[in-house]
């Protein structure tokens, strides 16, 4: 660090790589310090998300089931195959994708109006307000589910009672026996959980907006709303396609609402629970494993879409830029 | 001060694996990894324990709560050739998943011999695999007509000499009652499918002993047929209630308690938790009174059904140290003292016909004999390496009841489950 300073010549733009071309003896002695401190976790990371990454791979190029080792067979993209041809698998995508989309435009608006809530409390309120709003965060996913599940149920629930005068709930609906009505249960749960996680991120993309910024446009003329999306969502955008990219990906790889909730029935089954109930439930370790791939592969999409196309630079959400 | 703590736990940390080695040397200490219950798996250990006299020892396991979260982590376990599994409790319908790959030890003549005595024939079957015993049957469970007095006097039934499905549909339709079935996507929706087949004369599967891709199944035959008859009629008609495609036994069992209760087809639980609502106060004293039991309807009048079969049986783990001291232990646990027990505390009916005869169980079970009977006539469910996947292929296409269709849905479920079996679709 100290040594970047030292060579830096002045105005120049790009101190990393000026630094690089004389590194001092100080300076490759702290990064061989990095390298010491982060070596050991880099190592068990590879461990844990690497190694079971390539073995999914080679498992999925097997017919392979855990009651019959035996019969292990060679089928190449056979798996694939099955998996791409199979109207399961694009229903449980399609599932997946509409999911994804509307929790996660909910998410941001809901996500944005607690932000702002949060920034501009008076500051004897602040604490109070941002433990409130986090709260269902900090809530386990399963537990929150089966919080879900029983309000919504046609015998223990009480939502039927309390909103009967809404059209169309009455003490005979059944939330979980039509899709319309299980995903919307399903979704509004997510949302519920995750909101004050986007919330969270948002607050910290507000935190860096300028406020001699707002205070000219202020001073200016301009209208509250004005000065929210010319001013503030602008200087903001990064923190934004940060939220969208990590919440996009969360809820892509939705599971526990669906398996508490549904465990699938109704047109509800995602990729997630499609790829257990064939892995651990059938146990076909090989058609599972083609299944997680493209999942996996489906996150990357997301990732590269979010990075390419949007331009999200995750460093400059850190406050890096 | 922390310093010498931390001595301390450095040799503790060093001795604690020698301390795992001594515990060898001493009698064996038998794991058996049982389902969850009112502990009474528990106490039987601890008395096989006693018994056992210094030859070895039983501690438990307790297993995930539903049959197929139980299946999977034990078939998860034994694929690794886990040795700590000495004897397990296990859902029938998936032991021949776990013989057929050799996840089970072979059962020695005698214990065969010893077991099977007195036993009744639909846990025998349950616990068979190509014509051999391959568990000790311990607790047989099957599900009986559960009937509201009233109702069934109002519609002039007398269910204790047999009715049909047509008959009891009809009387509660007429009443304006629900009856209590489970259309749940989940594994009673399987065991209901499998009762009506196999009472309508046919099977789920033709051939259960056959490998994957030749599996014959007979859902698309005029049993099929009968079925899918009845469950669509509860589901279309109302019948079921709005509550029937999500309703799993205690579901069922609320409404059967409530005042739109009529009929319900059901395991024996229902009678211990009724009598404990009224005990707690939460349900009135009369319905108790009002509550009566019988057969399994039948699905043809001059047929006999075929009452749906559940029960616990015990499997030896293939890789355990300690499988002759295992299999002593459970024929210890099925024990007609500790089967008669077991019944009169945690309501879980005997296999063994010598423990309906004790004094303890005809007090909490007065429809002990009923229970027994259909135990007799039970049918299991297909006894197939392949059974999660039918069972799974059915539940994907008789969900939910109301849009089976007897003229396209045994026909579509068949060709389905079949492309699963081969590895053509998905589940």
């Amino acid at each position: 660090m100290s040594a970047d300073v030292e060579t830096r010549a002045p105005g120049t733009k790009e101190p990393g790589r000026a630094g690089k071309a004389v590194r001092s003896d100080r300076a490759k002695a702290e990064a061989r310090l990095g390298w010491w401190l982060a070596g050991p976790a880099f190592v068990v990371m590879l461990a844990v998300t690497l190694y079971p990454i390539l073995q999914a791979l080679y498992d999925s190029l097997f017919q392979y089931r855990l009651t019959a080792p035996d019969d292990q067979k060679f089928v190449g993209l056979g798996n694939y195959q099955t998996v791409l041809t199979d109207r399961v698998f694009w229903g449980a995508l399609l599932v997946t994708l509409l999911i994804t989309v509307v929790t996660v435009v909910i998410e941001l608006v809901l996500g944005f109006a607690l932000a702002l809530v949060m920034h501009r409390a008076i500051k004897s309120l602040r604490g109070i307000l941002r433990t409130a709003i986090l709260v269902p965060y900090g809530i386990i996913t399963v537990v929150s589910a089966f919080a879900w599940f029983y309000m919504f149920d046609i015998q223990s629930g009480f939502v039927n009672h309390w909103f009967d005068w809404v059209p169309g709930i009455s003490p005979d609906l059944n939330w979980f026996a039509q899709q319309g009505t299980s995903l919307f249960v399903i979704c509004a749960s997510e949302i519920w959980k995750t909101t004050p996680f986007i919330s969270l991120l948002l607050l910290a993309g507000l935190a860096q907006v300028p406020t001699e910024l707002e205070e000219a446009a202020e001073v200016d003329g301009a209208t509250w709303w004005q000065r929210f999306a010319r001013v503030i969502v602008p200087n903001m955008k990064a923190a934004i396609m940060v939220a969208v990219l990590f919440r996009a990906l969360d809820a892509f790889r939705i599971f526990d609402n669906v398996f508490i909730m549904t465990n699938g029935a109704n047109g509800t089954t995602v990729l997630s629970l499609l790829a257990y109930r064939t892995s651990i439930g059938r146990l076909e370790i090989g058609l599972g494993s083609a299944i997680s791939v493209l999942l996996f592969l489906c996150v990357i999409l997301i990732c590269f879409i979010a990075i390419k196309l949007f331009k999200v630079d995750l460093a400059s959400a850190r406050g890096e830029g | 001060m922390r310093r010498r703590a931390l001595t301390a736990a450095i040799g503790l940390a060093l001795l604690a694996p020698l301390a795992a080695c001594s515990g060898e040397s001493g009698p064996p200490t038998l794991t058996w990894y049982t389902n969850p219950d009112d502990g009474g798996q528990a106490e039987i250990a601890r008395r096989c324990t006693d018994a056992a006299d210094g030859a070895y020892r039983i501690s438990t396991e307790v297993l995930p709560r539903d049959a197929a979260s139980q299946r999977e982590q034990l078939a998860r376990r034994l694929a690794a050739k886990d040795s700590s599994i000495d004897i397990m409790s296990l859902d029938p319908p998936f032991i021949p998943e776990l013989a057929e790959p050799g996840f089970l030890a072979p059962m020695p003549d005698e214990v065969a011999e010893a077991v099977s005595k007195d036993v009744v024939q639909g846990a025998l079957d349950a616990s068979t695999w190509k014509d051999e015993l391959v568990a000790v049957p311990f607790w047989a469970n099957t599900q009986l007509l559960w009937f509201r007095k009233s109702v069934a006097e109002e519609a002039g039934l007398d269910p204790e000499k047999g009715v049909t499905w047509k008959e009891i549909i009809d009387a509660a339709k007429d009443q304006d009652k629900l009856l209590g079935v489970q259309g749940a996507k989940a594994e009673s929706l399987t065991v209901w499918v499998n009762a009506l087949v196999e009472s309508a004369g046919g099977h789920i599967v033709e051939n259960p002993e056959a490998s994957a891709d030749e599996v014959k199944l007979g859902l698309d035959s005029d049993a099929g047929k009968a079925a899918a008859e009845i469950i669509g009629e509860i589901g279309r008609d109302g019948t079921g209630g709005a509550g029937l495609p999500t309703a799993d036994e205690n579901a069922s069992m609320v409404t059967f308690q409530g005042d739109r209760g009529s009929f319900m087809v059901n395991w024996p639980f229902v009678w211990s938790a009724t009598n404990a609502g009224v005990e707690a106060g939460t349900l009135p004293k009369e319905l108790v009174d009002d509550i009566g039991w019988a057969i399994y309807p039948r699905v043809d009048e001059g047929e006999d059904a075929r009452p749906p079969y559940g029960g616990i049986s015990l499997g030896v783990g293939a890789f355990s140290k300690h499988v002759d001291a295992a299999y002593e232990a459970a024929q210890c646990i099925v024990g007609v003292d500790n089967q008669a027990f077991y019944m009169a505390t945690n309501g879980n009916p005997a296999s063994n016909t010598k423990a309906y005869d004790d004094p303890q169980v005809k007090e909490a079970f007065p429809m002990a004999d009923v229970i027994r009977q259909s135990l007799e006539q039970a049918a299991p469910r297909p006894q197939t390496p392949y059974y999660n996947e039918v069972s799974t292929g059915l539940q994907e296409t008789w969900h939910p009841p109301a849009s089976v269709n007897p003229d396209t849905t045994p026909k579509e479920s068949s060709e389905f489950i079949t492309a699963v079996l081969r590895g053509e679709a998905l589940l």
